[in-house]
């Protein structure tokens, strides 16, 4: 199964790198705890509808703090020109995208678990009671959020407007993973389990598949000069 | 190998002189513009008043078909031609589909527009977060980024493929916002979002008329933009080559 | 598809395989409206070594690009080994080495964490002993475990010709390698060259360098806007005559020289 081995070389890669470097996990966690204090503070304290606001404030911090470390993906290909050594190995180009695409989902999936405890002691969340529920749906908006976001952090990997241009690129595109997310959050974190969130943890997962097929299929579009 | 200087063998040799626009490009823009006309007429004046809503619903003549137009034909255009580039190579389905992405942009607007515009004195507020707008105005964003990716990168065909799969992943998109935005409204029903409108005959007849007009607009619209689109790449590469040495 | 490599006996090279021939015809290569290279034709024979020349912006790192599948061409035929390019371009790539003047390395990771990503990316078997037998070829065994970002630029590009010479490769191309090496990195260049030049590989090397270009070289070519406007074997030209060619050929800007 070679190409296992070879997904499995790019995305330990790029983790490898990643925690030696340590830069970007790093703010990736800050700009998601600030992203939320900054919400706390626009909102009043112990307002009685806290618990209709609170999912959007973590799933806003969520995007955002991903967005970080989206760019970082193909920011490190750039230098020395490695995208150029990965392209002339051997390689189908979507092995080179799924690689990447889990290296991505794994950052996203722990900077979502660090942002979390954050949340939860802010807002007084019993993390026991809900964690393996949430720990679910940030899985699944993860998968979601990596997998357009890997293929659109290689347009715009090279551009000098490249933070923004990703930023209006993915936002629209993720509508769906921030609606389902949050309102799937909103009623685990009142209490009800993951059953009543079927229908949106349902959506999620077909936006998962779709844009995870999708962008495997038009990855080598993109990266192909 | 050949002697001789490089200019003789790069330019194009052009046998044919340009005859400009065609002559039925011509009479279908006449055609289009009186008939926008027209459609103004019959719309803002010639229709009947709607009984509940008073003539705030004329816009409806605009609003409906423009929203019809972007959602529907403008950006499955972007979508087909994105997969018949990558098919087939041929730049001139990436200058389709950006001429239907920017023409897609404004119906996109004027639906945007005009939808607050009527909300207000029907509905009390300018923005009502009816499925259909929202969904309106996440595709506004979409093809919006799209026409910026277009701007970010030179004319090519490196861009062409950037721009195809954006434009893939871009109409994916859109059902599922849709459905997404549906079912978050129908769980938290807070804002009217019924239509409720009494159409008579005649009007049914001016809502189609109208439809068939801003068709006819995409149409030519686009036939103009693909053709400038032509011309400029053509352009583009005869003064590169006259700026070789 | 190729299967895996295994150690050949006889050549005591990783592949079986032979080197390869290069033959382009008309290539065109568009950035935009931007022709860089037009039209370009080139016959290179298996094992063969040639060096290109030219003034900058004569296409010569986009020949390479395109030559070793980085880039596609937009029109004209490019052909390795009598196999068009665009088919089974994968099984291609497992055939070509590039060394250039920028690494492809990874500066977070270390020398030996890199060749071993490498390695895997080329499905390369007996991978540690590979790797261990290259650093000492390029001597940097001992800095085995630095991170490439501690490496000096000399140090890099020697990282960089083992990291290239990892699937030992039938073709390889050197897009001005000497760039920026110290006199210890360009010895040892010339070593590799050396050691590479046996008629077993196809080697194709651009420089600006008129000295170090001729000095192993089989034949030489000339390229100027996009075009090879002198071919020609090494055997058969005066170095010092070569000079004036070189500059002949650049002030012309366009037509063949004979």
């Amino acid at each position: 199964m070679g190409f296992l081995t070879r997904i499995w070389a790019i995305a330990w890669k790029d983790i490898l790198a990643e925690l030696r470097a340590r830069e970007m996990v790093l703010s990736m966690f800050l700009f998601g705890f600030l992203v939320i204090l900054i919400f706390n503070f626009g909102i009043e304290p112990g307002l009685r509808e806290m618990n209709l606001v609170r999912p959007g404030v973590f799933w806003s911090a969520f995007i955002f703090a991903g967005m970080l470390g989206l760019n970082r993906s193909f920011a490190g290909e750039k230098e020395n020109d490695c995208l150029q050594g990965l392209l002339l190995c051997p390689v189908d180009r979507a092995e080179i995208y799924v690689g990447k695409f889990l290296a991505n989902c794994v950052f996203t999936i722990v900077m979502g678990f660090f942002v979390f405890i954050f949340f939860a002691a802010l807002y007084n969340v019993d993390v026991l009671a809900v964690g393996f529920p949430l720990a679910v749906i940030v899985v699944l908006a993860a998968v979601g959020f990596s997998s357009v976001g890997t293929l659109f952090a290689a347009v715009s990997v090279g551009l000098k407007a490249r933070d923004v241009l990703l930023a209006i690129l993915l936002f629209p595109v993720m509508v769906p993973v921030i609606l389902a997310a949050a309102k799937s959050s909103g009623v685990v974190l009142d209490g009800s389990g993951l059953g009543s969130a079927g229908l949106w943890l349902g959506l999620l997962l077909v936006y998962d598949v779709v844009f995870f097929s999708i962008s495997v299929v038009t990855f080598e579009y993109v990266v192909e000069e | 190998m050949s002697v001789g200087s490089s200019e003789m063998q790069t330019l194009p040799s052009n046998p044919e002189p340009d005859r400009g626009r065609p002559l039925w490009l011509d009479i279908l823009g006449i055609a289009t513009v009186i008939l926008v006309l027209v459609d103004l007429f019959g719309a803002l004046l010639w229709v009947p008043r709607e009984v509940q809503m008073g003539d705030v619903q004329r816009i409806f003549y605009f609003h409906m078909p423009s929203a019809w137009l972007a959602l529907g034909p403008a950006f499955t255009v972007v979508f087909i031609c994105g997969i018949l580039y990558l098919w087939k190579k041929e730049l001139l389905y990436d200058r389709i589909a950006v001429a239907s992405a920017e023409i897609g942009v404004v119906f996109t607007t004027i639906t945007l527009v005009t939808g607050p515009l009527w909300a207000k004195p029907i509905w009390g507020a300018y923005w009502t977060w009816d499925p259909r707008l929202t969904t309106t105005l996440v595709l506004w964003f979409i093809y919006v980024a799209y026409l910026m990716v277009r701007s970010s990168f030179p004319e090519g065909h490196r861009r062409a493929r950037l721009l195809a799969v954006v434009g893939i992943v871009g109409w994916v998109d859109v059902p599922i916002v849709f459905m997404s935005i549906r079912w978050w409204r129908t769980i938290h029903p807070t804002l009217v979002s019924a239509q409720g409108m009494d159409m008579d005959p005649s009007m049914q007849a001016m809502l189609v008329f109208s439809l068939g007009v801003f068709t006819m607009l995409y149409v030519y619209l686009m036939v103009v933009r693909v053709g400038q689109e032509t011309v400029a790449s053509r352009l583009g590469r005869i003064s590169q080559q006259i700026h070789i040495r | 598809m190729t299967p895996a490599p295994g150690i050949d006996e006889v050549s005591g090279r990783i592949r079986g395989t032979d080197p390869a021939e290069i033959e382009v015809k008309g290539l065109w290569k568009y950035f935009g409206h931007f022709p860089a290279l037009r039209g370009l034709d080139l016959q290179l024979g298996a094992g063969r070594f040639l060096t290109v020349f030219g003034p900058n912006g004569a296409g010569k790192t986009t020949l390479i690009r395109v030559l070793s599948t980085q880039l596609i061409p937009s029109e004209g035929c490019v052909r390795i080994g009598s196999v068009d390019v665009d088919t089974d371009t994968t099984a291609l790539r497992r055939r070509i080495g590039v060394i250039s003047h920028n690494t492809f390395l990874y500066s977070n990771l270390s020398a030996v964490e890199n060749l071993r990503f490498y390695g895997r990316m080329y499905g390369l078997e007996d991978l540690d002993t590979r790797i261990g037998d290259l650093l000492v070829q390029v001597g940097l065994k001992d800095r085995q475990e630095d991170l490439v970002a501690a490496y000096s630029r000399g140090m890099q590009q020697r990282l960089s010709i083992a990291r290239a010479l990892l699937h030992d490769p039938d073709i390889m191309f050197l897009d001005e390698p000497y760039t920026g090496l110290d006199q210890h990195a360009s010895r040892m260049l010339r070593e590799v060259l050396d050691t590479l030049h046996t008629g077993e590989r196809t080697l194709m090397l651009t420089t600006h360098n008129l000295q170090q270009g001729l000095e192993m070289c089989d034949e030489v070519a000339i390229q100027v806007d996009g075009r090879l406007v002198y071919q020609e074997e090494v055997s058969r030209i005066d170095q010092a005559e070569f000079r004036n060619t070189y500059f002949e050929c650049v002030g012309k800007g366009g037509g063949w020289v004979s």
